[in-house]
């Protein structure tokens, strides 16, 4: 089985007038069709150059990517975005979504901008259906700021899958929610993998980190460490956990 | 490209700011109206001075006492009388394609009828008189040659003096007195209400122009002569024919005429030109609003990007081409634009009826000016939303999506 992403020395520089930064130094990579990996690293590393670079929102300065077998380092920026379109879901920190405009006009984003739009009425099961798998179906008419942060996030995951990617990525997806609603999040980032979804994520929580089964740490711009994730996190089970804490923190404060 | 997908788009993010949409579009919607108000005012304008200049009849011409030519010891027109019952009486008889000639005198004078009297002017005129000027009777009948040559004491009186010195009985008949002369009426004018020059016409008496001349101005010249050539081509035939047979009379050259022949043609010319240039002018003031509104637009579109480059940073990210955020802004803005003009078209026809209600003039709506004025507003959307569209979708996704 081939990689559905192949990085082979990839490095990007940011040219700005007298200053060179060489943000990535050589990162190759490969990943697995229902891959489930985390990058980390700390401030400056490049993984959020790395994780641009993935995301075909960039491309890199030497090297090549491939995505699905496609050379990204060969397209326009009007074929990044048809690649972006079809082939990558996003997730960001702060969710971006649109303001003012339902959950369901949110989802039906990515798929406005696609090749084969279809009608209305199929624009609208599609997006029903993706926010159903992230538990949101009867919120679809709410405006985001009618939502929580979770349930924000997860409208967000429901705009990524909606054109049925090959790679969904979420750049610190838990960055702007607590660690019960982070937990949630993650268990639906579990749920999905499962179904075979391919997902690369950047945090710089550890424990966050342990709810993948591949962690990337970066230095420099290089790549320090690549593991397979051994104590693994279950969102279940770590629900389950808070919630008993949360239950005994009640008991004593009745006390 | 997705022109229906970027409708949606377009008109959700409109939706999602209705009230500044609507202030966008209000300068449109000013500019649009005042253009259409402005245009109906002066299309009322032009076509009032245009059925003033047909109520000077047809085929006219009209010879002129005095020179307009140069002036220095000579006087203008209507200055010392040069001209005689005589000349008018060659141009009838020597002239072809003369179908009418009237020589004319006027006067203010004091009228009494009825024990109420009124200022009017009188008017010395030959019995062709109201045919040159296709001016119908409402009752009686007109004077005769027989009464020119009569010196005749009969009157043919307008709707102001009806209204004036008879406003209950008929008139026909009854005696009217100018300068202490009783003057039979014989028949009554139709309205035909302002001139070009905006006097009440219908505040007239005319009176065989000889009686004029022995009875009321005591004068032997005429102040001018009306001829009607016998075909609109052959006015200018006519004039050239009166200039020549006048300097043959008069024993005058180009330089020294004591007369000046005038057709209607360049009388008219002058009044349309006068309303033209109202138009152009109003229209132009209109126009520089439809501009300032289209400045707006493009202000508020220019913000708009500024403000929702997060959102195209997403739309971007989500597959967006460059040039569907460019059809986007650009479809927003000529949606804004049209729809002002739309609305203001509705504006401009209710404010020219209202103007026209409340001041009582003519205003003309014409569709051509209609169909320019919104093919103007949607042209102003798409000049005045490309370079806030253009700019839009020249931004880099990553920048974009890092906007704070």
């Amino acid at each position: 089985m081939s990689a559905v992403v192949q990085l082979t020395d990839i490095h990007k520089i940011y040219d700005s007038g007298e200053v060179q930064v060489h943000a990535v130094r050589g990162i190759s990579l490969a990943l697995q069709q229902g891959e489930f990996m985390a990058i980390m690293g700390a401030s400056g590393s490049g993984k959020s150059t790395l994780m641009n670079t993935l995301g075909c929102l960039d491309r890199p300065t030497r090297g090549t990517y491939l995505l699905d077998r496609v050379d990204v380092g060969q397209l326009d920026r009007n074929q990044l975005a048809d690649l972006r379109n079809e082939k990558l879901g996003f997730v960001f920190q702060g969710f971006n979504l649109l303001a003012r405009t339902t959950a369901l006009e949110n989802v039906e984003l990515p798929m406005l901008y696609g090749r084969n739009r279809g009608t209305t009425a199929q624009l609208r099961d599609r997006a029903l259906h993706c926010l159903n798998i992230v538990g949101l179906a009867d919120r679809a008419d709410y405006f985001p700021s009618q939502l929580s942060g979770g349930q924000q996030q997860r409208v967000a995951i429901a705009r990524a899958l909606v054109n049925e990617p090959q790679v969904l990525l979420a750049d610190e997806p838990t960055g702007n929610l607590d660690s019960k609603t982070s937990v949630e999040v993650m268990g639906v980032f579990q749920q999905l993998n499962d179904q075979g979804i391919t997902i690369v994520m950047v945090t710089h929580e550890l424990d966050i980190a342990r709810y993948c089964r591949r962690n990337l740490i970066m230095r420099d711009g290089r790549v320090v460490s690549d593991l397979v994730v051994s104590d693994r996190l279950y969102s279940p089970t770590e629900m389950q956990r808070i919630l008993e804490t949360e239950a005994k923190a009640k008991l004593t404060g009745i006390d | 490209m997705r022109i229906d997908s970027t409708v949606i788009v377009s008109l959700r993010a409109l939706r999602r700011n209705t009230m500044r949409s609507i202030l966008t579009a209000l300068g449109i919607i000013i500019g649009v109206g005042a253009v259409i108000a402005m245009v109906s005012i002066g299309n009322g304008a032009k076509s009032t001075v245009e059925a003033q200049i047909a109520s000077l009849g047809r085929n006219v011409l009209l010879v002129f006492s005095g020179s307009f030519s140069h002036g220095g010891a000579h006087s203008g027109a209507f200055g010392a009388g040069t001209l005689t019952p005589d000349d008018a009486e060659a141009i009838g008889r020597e002239l072809p394609n003369v179908a009418a000639v009237s020589p004319e005198v006027r006067s203010g004078a004091q009228v009494l009828a009825n024990g109420l009297n009124w200022s009017t002017s009188v008017f010395g005129e030959s019995a062709d008189y109201l045919h040159i000027r296709q001016w119908p009777l409402s009752a009686g009948a007109m004077f005769t040659d027989q009464d020119t040559k009569a010196v005749g004491k009969v009157a043919i009186i307008g709707q102001t003096i009806v209204k004036q010195l008879f406003p209950d009985d008929d008139p026909i008949g009854q005696t009217l007195r100018i300068r202490n002369q009783p003057f039979r009426i014989i028949g009554v004018l139709q309205a035909k209400g302002l001139s070009v020059q905006g006097s009440d016409q219908d505040d007239v008496v005319i009176i065989p122009y000889t009686s004029a001349m022995k009875r009321v101005t005591r004068q032997t010249m005429l102040r001018s002569i009306n001829v009607q050539a016998s075909t609109p081509d052959t006015i200018d035939d006519v004039q050239a024919d009166i200039t020549a047979l006048l300097r043959q009379r008069h024993r005058t050259t180009e330089q020294t005429d004591d007369f000046t022949v005038r057709n209607q043609e360049e009388i008219a010319a002058a009044a349309t030109a006068t309303s033209r240039t109202l138009t152009l002018l109003l229209a132009a003031i209109a126009g520089v609003s439809l501009v300032v509104g289209g400045i707006g637009i493009m202000n508020i579109m220019l913000v708009s990007v500024t403000e929702r480059t997060r959102e195209i940073g997403i739309r971007m990210a989500v597959g967006a081409h460059g040039s569907d955020v460019m059809l986007q802004f650009l479809i927003e803005a000529v949606i804004l634009s049209s729809m002002g003009g739309i609305l203001g078209i509705l504006l401009g026809i209710g404010s020219s009826q209202l103007i026209s209600k409340w001041n009582n003039w003519p205003v003309l709506v014409s569709s051509t000016s209609v169909a320019v004025a919104f093919v103007f507003s949607a042209a102003v959307g798409v000049f005045f939303g490309f370079y806030p569209a253009r700019k839009a979708a020249q931004l880099d996704p990553i920048e974009a999506l890092r906007y704070e």
